[in-house]
């Protein structure tokens, strides 16, 4: 599989690096607490019946004082947890907007700008420039899933209906996993987006890349693959920009090739996955809304190649 | 109450019985992720047989709702009550209302602006359409059926009336 990182003990970025002594704290705590507990419980088990009852003072004292103590754990919790959460509240300074849709079982991307035509669209991965904090919008096309890269920090459910936010930032340049965190279906398991932190000049050469419409065909079977492609079933649910194909019911493939992963975190991107992918989905993702395809050998070749093409 | 089904043994054992059985109601639907590779034969063979293997199923039926608002049926039919295209969601069948003829309507079109979409939907996906469809007009299972406004609730007792034989046209 491919190489990501995905821990919310090795954090990458701010909002994870102050969330892990929270994390950290509580887990503690919680710990001490289930440990008193279940070692009263045993005491309480093994010891001898006392000859008389206790005093009706010194149990009320005693459930005065635990009484006590959780509320007093309670509170450092709700006041560390109300610090922490308005530090991350708000980015510190402007960055990136991207809007995230979740969909069963993939995630749309659309970078915001004021000029529609500056507008990135991809699907399944996200380039972040490190040292700068991006916004998130976060939405969702069907059922309820969660936005969580566990390195960089969040989480943050996909509500359909409404539009939730949340920022991170990435400070090492790296490939971090961001499983959906909420069940959301068959293949809940087998949706993860893929976060790329690279340096901001390369992120705004990734970025230049991603605006260009797909590159018309040179070679022969490219150009049948092209064919295939906008004339055959692919049309009917992908986009790919600069082509007739214009579909928004799947992801948009205009840049497939430069992609790590298919089938959102699935499978490592490589032309003998891709080929599978394509003719039998269902055996790799079951359930996932791609139907299996019907291609001869040539056909399948040239469309392969000109998938290739699309970097 | 746990001191009242002590007093009476037989109500906790009648209320275990129903509960039993009430749990062999719990079928599930049947979810088939892998069709058969979709071909011209396995259309033919449905259309000679007339059947719908999707038909009253619930998922099924959910997932032709979502072709029929991905694959833009609603630009020309709009959400049933028809636009540029004829209604569906009445009890008027132009080209028969079998599922058979429905599914030939969406693969090979019909005159007058409906395109075929022969190799552009595939057959499983057609046959899921047809299911939803024909749940429009009432003609599948209720209990399949998903959800709809309440303006648009299909009326049980105006249909049969109205409804036309499939015609013979094909």
């Amino acid at each position: 599989m491919t190489d990501w990182l995905q821990s919310v003990l090795e954090t990458a970025g701010p909002q994870a690096r102050r969330l892990l002594p929270l994390w950290r704290f509580m887990l503690v705590v919680s710990v001490l607490v289930f440990a008193l507990v279940i070692g009263m419980l045993l005491w309480a088990v093994c010891r001898r019946r006392r000859a008389e009852p206790p005093s009706e003072r010194g149990m009320t004292r005693t459930i005065i004082g635990a009484t006590a103590l959780t509320v007093l754990i309670l509170f450092v919790f709700l006041v560390l947890d109300f610090t922490v959460g308005r530090a991350l509240a708000r980015p510190p300074r402007p960055g990136p907007v991207v809007s995230i849709t979740g969909h069963q079982w993939w995630w749309e991307i659309e970078y915001d700008d004021s000029l529609p035509q500056r507008r990135v669209r991809t699907a399944n991965e996200v380039h972040v420039p490190v040292g700068q904090p991006v916004v998130f919008r976060l939405r969702s096309a069907d059922v309820i899933h969660s936005f969580w890269v566990p390195s960089l920090g969040g989480k943050m459910d996909q509500i359909p209906g409404r539009e939730n936010r949340l920022w991170l930032q990435a400070d090492t340049p790296g490939v971090y996993g961001g499983p959906c965190a909420e069940f959301c279906g068959h293949q809940h398991a087998k949706m993860a987006l893929v976060v790329v932190a690279e340096p901001p000049e390369k992120f705004a050469r990734w970025y230049e890349a991603q605006l260009a419409p797909a590159v018309a065909p040179t070679d022969s079977s490219a150009a049948r693959g092209q064919r295939v492609f906008v004339e055959g079933r692919c049309a009917t649910c992908h986009a790919v920009e600069g082509t007739p194909a214009g579909s928004n019911i799947g992801p948009v493939l205009t840049h497939l090739a430069s992609r790590l992963t298919l089938g959102a975190g699935a499978l490592p991107n490589t032309r003998g996955n891709l080929a599978a992918w394509i003719l039998d989905p269902q055996t790799l993702k079951p359930g996932a809304k791609m139907p299996p395809n019907e291609l001869s050998p040539a056909d399948l070749h040239a469309l392969l190649d000109y998938l290739g093409t699309l970097r | 109450m746990s001191s009242r089904f002590r007093e009476r043994p037989g109500s906790a054992l009648l209320l275990g019985a129903l509960a039993a059985l009430v749990a062999t109601g719990c079928e599930r639907e049947v979810r088939r992720f892998r069709e058969s590779p979709p071909s011209a034969a396995n259309v033919a063979a449905a259309a000679v047989a007339g059947r719908n293997p999707y038909e009253g199923n619930a998922w099924a039926v959910a997932e032709g709702r979502r072709f029929y608002d991905a694959y833009n049926c609603v630009g020309c039919h709009a959400h049933g009550g028809g636009g540029m295209g004829p209604a569906l969601a009445d009890s008027q069948w132009l080209y028969g209302s079998e599922p058979a003829q429905v599914a030939a309507s969406i693969v090979d079109g019909r005159p007058n602006g409906m395109p075929p979409f022969r190799d552009r939907i595939p057959e499983p996906q057609v046959w899921q359409l047809v299911a939803y469809l024909r749940s429009l007009s009432g003609l599948a299972s209720q209990y399949g059926v998903s959800a709809r406004s309440d303006h648009m609730q299909y009326q049980r007792q105006a249909l049969p009336a109205k409804r036309r034989r499939p015609t013979a046209n094909r």
